[in-house]
């Protein structure tokens, strides 16, 4: 069951995320949730997510990393290190959908649609 | 009005084409003339599109746009002193030295992996680049960007260092911080052939970011890791790193950190120095005879732009997501928010207009750059630019720092 969520997280996101729904994010705030991981988290992991202060979060870099644990680092933070946490931004759902996109290669932003 | 006719054209032709309408008719020979001057001229970052886009500071215009720069996410800009030429460091770690005239770019190169930013030497001959990857700083020569020196920042063996904080000093030399290794370095390349690098240990926990005095003399690092930050006299015989304003946190929580502060760009106004705390929704007010606190002002987020006017009257404000659709304006007679401004949403960057009647600001997500005069917080003007973030002005040629 969780493999195909997971499985349709990814289709969704190779479909450019034209899909209303996966897991529970809708569509729209997909959009917001591509834009900040791309704008405000690229300024310390860089726009195109290869790394700045912040460690690069491409998927070749993450693929050691399981999602729920950069989840978790989405929305607590890391202690220790600049990176925040998330959680007054985001809900939890969010963090996990935005670390299973980072794992799968995160999309690109849709400019058009705004 | 002819100046107006030769800059217009500018926007859309090579300056070569312009040469012949310069001497006047039945003159004696006379050696060709620049078009126009520099002074009034500046840039502003696409970051999305990897574009510059080439300003005029006095007509509020855009002159035209130079393309296929690379990654110019937190890309930063320096000049040559003739404030003709800008050099461009990308995020992606290329180097780019653009013609603001001719609107060509002049020499590209791909010096590191990652990089952060740049400077460029007190007679304009060098130019030196800060980077991630591989941690440590390049420098070049300003004319052909050959290579000059190459510092990594090794810190133990095998180990680089991210950069943060590069600055120009008197001389040819440049200063800047190791952010995983609690140090400054200064870099001296009096000789070209045998760069003489001085080491400062334990200055603090990662500095983020630093900045210069406006007389050379000073420089100050911020601290994410600890509450404080770092102060170097380079007036001193033997310069020493030394805490100041530590513990301005109090030992409270800090609040999230969704975007470092910068520190380049400094307001150092009269004898007051404005910063930006890390972690507390407040700019601190130092006292640059005694490096005392003197006050802290309350502000609508986490600051991250803390620049003053040219003429030090006022010190503006801008902040890190989710407060960042605002900036607010310090005054400093009274040390009190005199206004707050709402220019369009995700304000990423503020620039000055020389002598300071009127700032830029970049907003992100309004694809806008506005035009605001500073004395009457009126909007004068609005360019549509896509994504802003930097905006460069030629009258930092000038300027120790910058």
């Amino acid at each position: 069951m969780e493999q195909g969520v997971r499985t349709s997280a990814l289709l969704l996101s190779l479909l450019g995320l034209q899909a209303a729904v996966a897991q529970g994010v809708p569509a729209a705030r997909q959009f917001e949730l591509v834009r900040m991981v791309r704008q405000d988290c690229g300024s310390c992991h860089g726009m195109r997510l290869t790394g700045g202060l912040g460690p690069a979060l491409t998927r070749e870099a993450l693929a050691d990393k399981p999602p729920s644990s950069l989840a978790a680092t989405i929305f607590h933070g890391r202690p220790g290190t600049p990176m925040p946490g998330w959680r007054a931004m985001l809900s939890e759902a969010e963090a996990q959908w935005i670390a299973e996109q980072l794992a799968a290669g995160f999309p690109e932003e849709r400019r058009s649609a705004q | 009005m002819r100046r107006r006719g030769l800059l217009a054209l500018l926007g859309a032709a090579p300056v070569s084409a312009l040469m012949g309408g310069c001497a006047a008719p039945s003159a004696p020979p006379v050696p060709p003339v620049q078009a126009t001057g520099t002074g009034d001229l500046g840039v502003v970052v696409e970051r999305a599109r990897g574009t510059l886009a080439v300003v005029n500071t006095s007509k509020r215009t855009l002159l035209g746009e130079i393309g296929d720069l690379g990654d110019l996410s937190h890309a930063s800009v320096v000049f040559s002193r003739d404030g003709g030429t800008a050099y461009v460091f990308g995020r992606d770690g290329a180097l780019s030295k653009v013609n603001l005239m001719t609107q060509r770019v002049e020499a590209r190169l791909q010096q590191a992996g990652n990089s952060i930013g740049g400077a460029i030497s007190q007679d304009g001959t060098l130019v030196a680049a800060q980077n991630y990857t591989p941690g440590g700083i390049k420098v070049f020569d300003a004319q052909t960007l050959a290579l000059v020196a190459d510092i990594p920042a090794e810190y133990a063996p095998g180990k680089l260092s991210r950069v943060v904080g590069l600055a120009d000093l008197p001389g040819q030399r440049f200063i800047f911080s190791l952010f995983d290794a609690g140090a400054i370095w200064i870099v001296d390349l009096s000789s070209r052939t045998l760069p003489l690098v001085t080491k400062l240990e334990g200055i603090g926990n990662q500095p983020y970011d630093a900045l210069v005095t406006p007389d050379g003399r000073h420089y100050i690092a911020g601290l994410f890791g600890e509450d404080g930050l770092t102060l170097v006299d380079l007036w001193d015989e033997v310069p020493t790193a030394r805490r100041i304003l530590a513990g301005y946190g109090r030992g409270e929580q800090a609040l999230p950190v969704y975007k470092m502060p910068h520190l380049r760009g400094w307001a150092v106004a009269g004898r007051h120095a404005y910063l930006p705390a890390i972690g507390r929704h407040e700019v601190l007010v130092v006292d640059t005879a005694s490096w005392q606190e003197v006050d802290r002002i309350p502000v609508a987020g986490q600051p991250v732009f803390v620049i003053a006017r040219p003429d030090a009257r006022q010190v503006w404000v801008n902040f890190a997501v989710p407060d960042y659709d605002r900036v607010q304006v310090i005054d400093t007679v009274s040390r009190r928010i005199v206004r707050t401004l709402e220019p369009g949403k995700a304000v990423l960057h503020m620039e000055f207009t020389p002598r300071g009647e009127a700032v830029w600001i970049s907003s992100r997500d309004a694809n806008r750059v506005s035009v605001i005069d500073t004395q009457r917080f009126e909007t004068l003007a609005t360019l549509d630019i896509d994504a802003p973030s930097g905006v460069f002005f030629t009258s930092r040629a000038a300027r120790m720092g910058f």
